[in-house]
């Protein structure tokens, strides 16, 4: 039997053991039943990739699963790579999830509703990208809504917050599911038939106009999913405020789905989206990861933070797709492989570093109970394995070697510098500019990535919660162990991936040829004269790093290091009060963005009573609220409140009213068939 | 062939290595005299830091190993770059591996570890510094990246050897609006990421103006000593870069160890003439504001946007 087939019904059964697991067990077992069953899952689904992205493909009609249509699945390398990323995601995340939720109350992460959803969101997140017709997608897609929604709201016993996000992100993506619903009926009317093989052969023979009307559909749908800009609000509240290894699935499984759906429907079924269109894609990415970052930068809450980060992520890898999109609308296949091969991989690396820092932030959380980086500090020294993690997954996401994240960001740079061939004015205006937002996003990453790791971990403790920290459970570091290995993995010998990547790319843009390939010592770039070997620049700081301490060592006159204190101007030991917050770490640029970010602050004095010139109390508040949202939905959401008010008028309680309400409809009703006949 | 590639770039980062501190000697010495002082000799950076290595080595209690990989990790960073760039050759074994993008993310990588190192020691001059440098770091990054983009786009690649190569044997190139423009705008984020007036004042001893100073305020001993000669390394190796950007006349493209001496020399003279007319220049400037520095990043990322537009409008494609 088909190995990715046998991958797929594997990882079903087992989703269904751990839901059953989940509902039915009790108390002390059902947390590891439910973790092992859907780490086996995520195993199964990385089976599954690792078999697609070699060349296997495989496809299954089930007409008993769904009435009518009846259920299609099929895994061809674009699915795998991303089936792959998600079952790799869910297998250390639940190996973190037993340690994390053992030992929890009978509410939140541990009770019966929660574990037994876990596992479907898990297969949801794997199977999404084996769906072959519109009805699985849809019926997969809103299955994946709501057990996240179930999980988002685990812990909403006493926390508003929790109920306010959950809100959100419910209306979010069901607005989105309904963009979704009308772009593909759409479609499949005008195609012909809901598979996506019908799809497929149907899309040459849709009208420009419907062509552009389901690109837009889609894209919107797709990008509210991934966070992007002005669809992002539910983002920073919704993974916050979820258990941390909700978040991390979340973060670094669902959005990557936004990334693929554009791509599927785009790229494979519609055939190729038009060229505003892709500008419009770029465009968002390009808004969104700079948006996303500087967010980020001004966030003091870790989880807020991370998950503006996915906003910025995301953001790169639409830049990429959308690039590619404009590639390939202009004749130009080989940037466009390029483009796409660089927001794949950019897909991995995200995924990995990002479920690893949201497992170490979940890990303080629980340790702490703290999630603001103001009162944490000295976690370094109580918990080194955690710091260790998280700098290593830092390094990552801040784009710069040896971390993973610059090797996807280099090779999206390489994609757009090769891009220039493609003639153009808008070529040659947008390009540039998105160079400068990677840039930028890059910088200012670097930035951000410095104050969560430097601040929350470095230093001393500022407050008792921080000094009183442990070390998480081995379950726990078992699983962000295995995350750390990714990283590292694909920091070092990212090159393994080459000829998958180029399988997923060919499926998505054919007839570029392998945009890239690679051995474990080097990354080469087909059709461009440049090559990056990681393991070589690593090996090379190595050596640097030797040769330095060597220096030292040689010269040194007394040999042991001695301990002192701290330089303290002659005032006393400093207290770790007086080190920087998170907060006075982004104040400079906070003040560099002003106009941009729009803080709002305020100072309050209360005088005493007896002078107005003796100030009692001085108290002082700041605070950046998000500015696209505060301009767009605030507005929005006042004026259907108050269209909710107005229409409570409609219905006063009288039969009569109501029935000529009726009376009225019909007539319209019937005027209009008489129109239109 | 591959006996003199290797001997070039050992001759780079030695070059490097040992003429960092000659240049900062030299830099003081022009800014003393046109101050009409007399100042301290030439040699006086390498005696500091014969001392400072000397010295016993001091960890401050509260710090862990952020602190103590830093200075190690600003000065391998530093001559790893030293190696791969083309300063001296552009025929070298690593010359293949020279990427202008992977260049710049190592120096970030080096500007991240002191930061790291300043929060890692959690005072507040530490944690100021780091917040301040990374500000700059980031803003300037758009700016190198862009100039990097302007400066490969008639060559079509990243690799510094076949920038280097191609402004060689097109010198139009090195003098077109598109050459000069990127040529300058990454000339003002060298200074902004060097720590050179006017972003930053690599003299001062008034904590409160202190950008790159006050992240290193707490190291002593051998780690002031590498922090110290990895800063000196990151001017010399830029100021290098630039010069085989902006005039790349000199270096060896055959591998003769004629070529090579002759490069050596170019080379050297290139540097301490840069060095000696950014030293003159500073007597001149003053230090910006912090918040003003922004405004002058600002307008240099302008000079890098209109150099790849001139590139690729004037280029006729």
């Amino acid at each position: 039997m088909n190995p990715a087939g046998t991958a797929v019904a594997l990882a079903a059964g087992l989703a269904a053991a751990g839901a059953a697991a989940g509902a039915l067990l009790p108390g002390r077992a059902r947390v590891p039943a439910v973790g092992l069953c859907t780490a086996g899952l995520g195993t199964a689904g990385l089976a599954a990739g690792t078999a697609a992205l070699d060349g296997v493909r495989w496809s299954a009609r089930l007409p008993g699963l769904l009435p009518l249509a009846g259920a299609h699945l099929a895994v061809d390398a674009l699915s795998g790579l991303f089936m792959a990323v998600a079952g790799a995601v869910v297998l250390a995340v639940a190996v973190y999830g037993i340690g994390y939720a053992a030992g929890r109350g009978p509410y939140g992460v541990a009770s019966r509703g929660v574990q037994s959803a876990l596992p479907v969101f898990a297969l949801t997140l794997v199977l999404v990208p084996a769906a072959a017709s519109v009805s699985t997608f849809l019926l997969l897609w809103e299955a994946m809504a709501l057990t996240s929604l179930v999980l988002v709201l685990a812990e909403q016993r006493g926390r508003p917050a929790v109920r306010e996000a959950g809100v959100w992100y419910a209306v979010m993506t069901q607005l989105g599911l309904v963009l979704l619903l009308a772009g593909l009926a759409l479609f499949a009317a005008g195609a012909g038939g809901e598979t996506f093989t019908a799809l497929r052969a149907g899309a040459p023979a849709l009208s420009p106009a419907a062509r552009g009307t389901v690109f837009v559909l889609v894209a919107a749908a797709f990008a509210s999913k991934a966070g992007m800009v002005p669809l992002h609000p539910w983002l920073p509240r919704a993974h916050p405020e979820a258990p941390s290894n909700v978040s991390a699935l979340m973060s670094a499984a669902m959005v990557n789905l936004g990334a693929y759906g554009i791509v599927r429907v785009a790229f494979d079924l519609l055939g190729g989206g038009p060229r505003w269109g892709w500008l419009l894609v770029l465009g968002t990415g390009a808004l969104s990861a700079v948006h996303g970052i500087l967010q980020a930068a001004m966030a003091s809450d870790l989880k807020r933070l991370l998950a503006h980060s996915t906003s910025e992520n995301l953001g790169l890898v639409l830049v990429g797709v959308g690039a590619a999109g404009l590639f390939a609308s202009a004749g130009h296949p080989l940037p466009a492989a390029l483009a796409l091969a660089a927001a794949f991989l950019h897909v991995v690396n995200h995924a990995v570093f990002k479920a690893l820092l949201f497992c170490a932030a979940g890990s303080v959380a629980r340790a702490t109970g703290l999630r603001d980086l103001d009162r944490m500090g000295g976690l370094r020294a109580r918990m080194p394995a955690t710091a260790g993690f998280f700098a290593v997954a830092a390094l990552g996401a801040v784009a710069l070697p040896p971390g993973n994240g610059f090797i996807s960001e280099w090779l999206l740079l390489q994609s757009l510098i090769e891009g220039l061939t493609v003639p153009g004015v808008s070529t040659a205006v947008v390009l540039p500019l998105a160079v400068a937002v990677i840039a930028l996003s890059a910088g200012l990453s670097a930035a951000v990535f410095v104050k969560a790791l430097g601040v929350g971990f470095f230093a001393r403790p500022r407050s008792e919660r921080a000094a009183a920290a442990g070390e998480s459970p081995p379950g726990m570091l078992l699983g962000m162990g295995l995350l750390g290995l990714g990283c590292t993995g694909l920091a070092l010998v990212p090159g393994m991936l080459g000829d998958g990547l180029s399988r997923a790319v060919a499926v998505a843009a054919p007839g570029g040829g392998p945009p890239l390939t690679g051995d474990s010592l080097e990354l080469r770039l087909e059709h461009l004269a440049t090559s990056l070997s990681p393991l070589w620049a690593a090996a090379a700081l190595a050596a640097g790093l030797l040769a330095a301490l060597a220096l030292v060592r040689v010269t040194a006159r007394r040999g042991r290091r001695s301990h002192v204190k701290l330089w303290d101007c002659g005032g006393g030991a400093p207290t770790a009060r007086m080190s920087y917050t998170a907060t006075s770490f982004a104040e400079p640029l906070q003040r560099v963005f002003d106009d941009v970010l729009a803080p709002e602050q305020g100072v309050d004095v209360t005088p005493v009573r007896a002078s107005t010139y003796l100030v009692e109390r001085v108290s002082f508040r700041r605070s950046v609220p998000d500015r696209i949202e505060r301009r767009l939905y605030q507005p929005l959401i006042g004026a259907v409140d108050r269209l909710g008010e107005a229409a409570r008028r409609l219905a006063p309680g009288s039969a009569h009213r109501y029935l000529g309400y009726g009376f009225c409809g019909l007539v319209a009703l019937l005027l209009t068939l008489a129109a239109s006949r | 062939m591959n006996g003199i590639g290797t001997a070039a770039v050992a001759a780079q980062v030695t070059l490097v290595v040992v003429g960092a501190p000659l240049l900062t000697g030299v830099m003081r010495k022009v800014r003393a005299r046109l101050e009409g002082r007399a100042g301290a000799a030439v040699t006086q950076p390498w005696r500091d830091l014969r001392k400072l290595l000397r010295k016993e080595a001091i960890t401050p209690l509260g710090t862990g190993p952020a602190f103590r990989a830093a200075p190690p990790l600003l000065v391998a960073t530093t001559a790893v770059v030293a190696a791969l760039v083309p300063l001296v050759s552009t025929t070298t074994p690593v010359s293949r591996r020279a990427d202008l993008i992977l260049v710049v993310a190592l120096l970030g990588l080096g500007t991240v570890a002191v930061a790291l190192a300043g929060l890692d020691t959690g005072t507040a001059f530490g944690g100021m510094g780091a917040s301040r440098q990374m500000t700059v770091a980031a803003l300037v990054e758009p700016t190198i990246l862009l100039a990097v983009f302007a400066l490969s786009m008639p060559t079509g690649s990243t690799n510094l050897s076949a920038i280097v190569t191609g402004g060689l044997h097109d010198p139009v190139r090195l003098a077109s609006p598109a050459g000069l423009l990127a040529t300058a705008a990454l000339a003002v984020a060298v200074l902004a990421e060097t720590g050179r007036l006017p972003v930053d004042n690599p003299a001062t001893h008034l904590e409160l103006t202190m950008v790159h100073e006050a992240t290193a305020l707490e190291f002593a001993g051998p780690d002031l000593a590498l922090v110290e000669l990895g800063t000196q390394m990151r001017l010399t190796v830029l100021l290098g870069l630039l010069a085989s950007l902006s005039a790349p006349w000199g270096i060896a493209t055959t591998t003769t160890p004629l070529a090579l001496a002759l490069a050596l020399a170019v080379l050297t003279a290139k540097v301490a003439l840069l060095g000696a007319a950014l030293a003159a220049a500073e007597v001149f400037w003053a230090k910006l504001r912090l918040f003003r520095v922004p405004e002058l990043l600002a307008g240099s990322f302008l000079l890098a946007v209109l150099a790849v537009t001139a590139s690729y409008f004037l280029t006729g494609e």
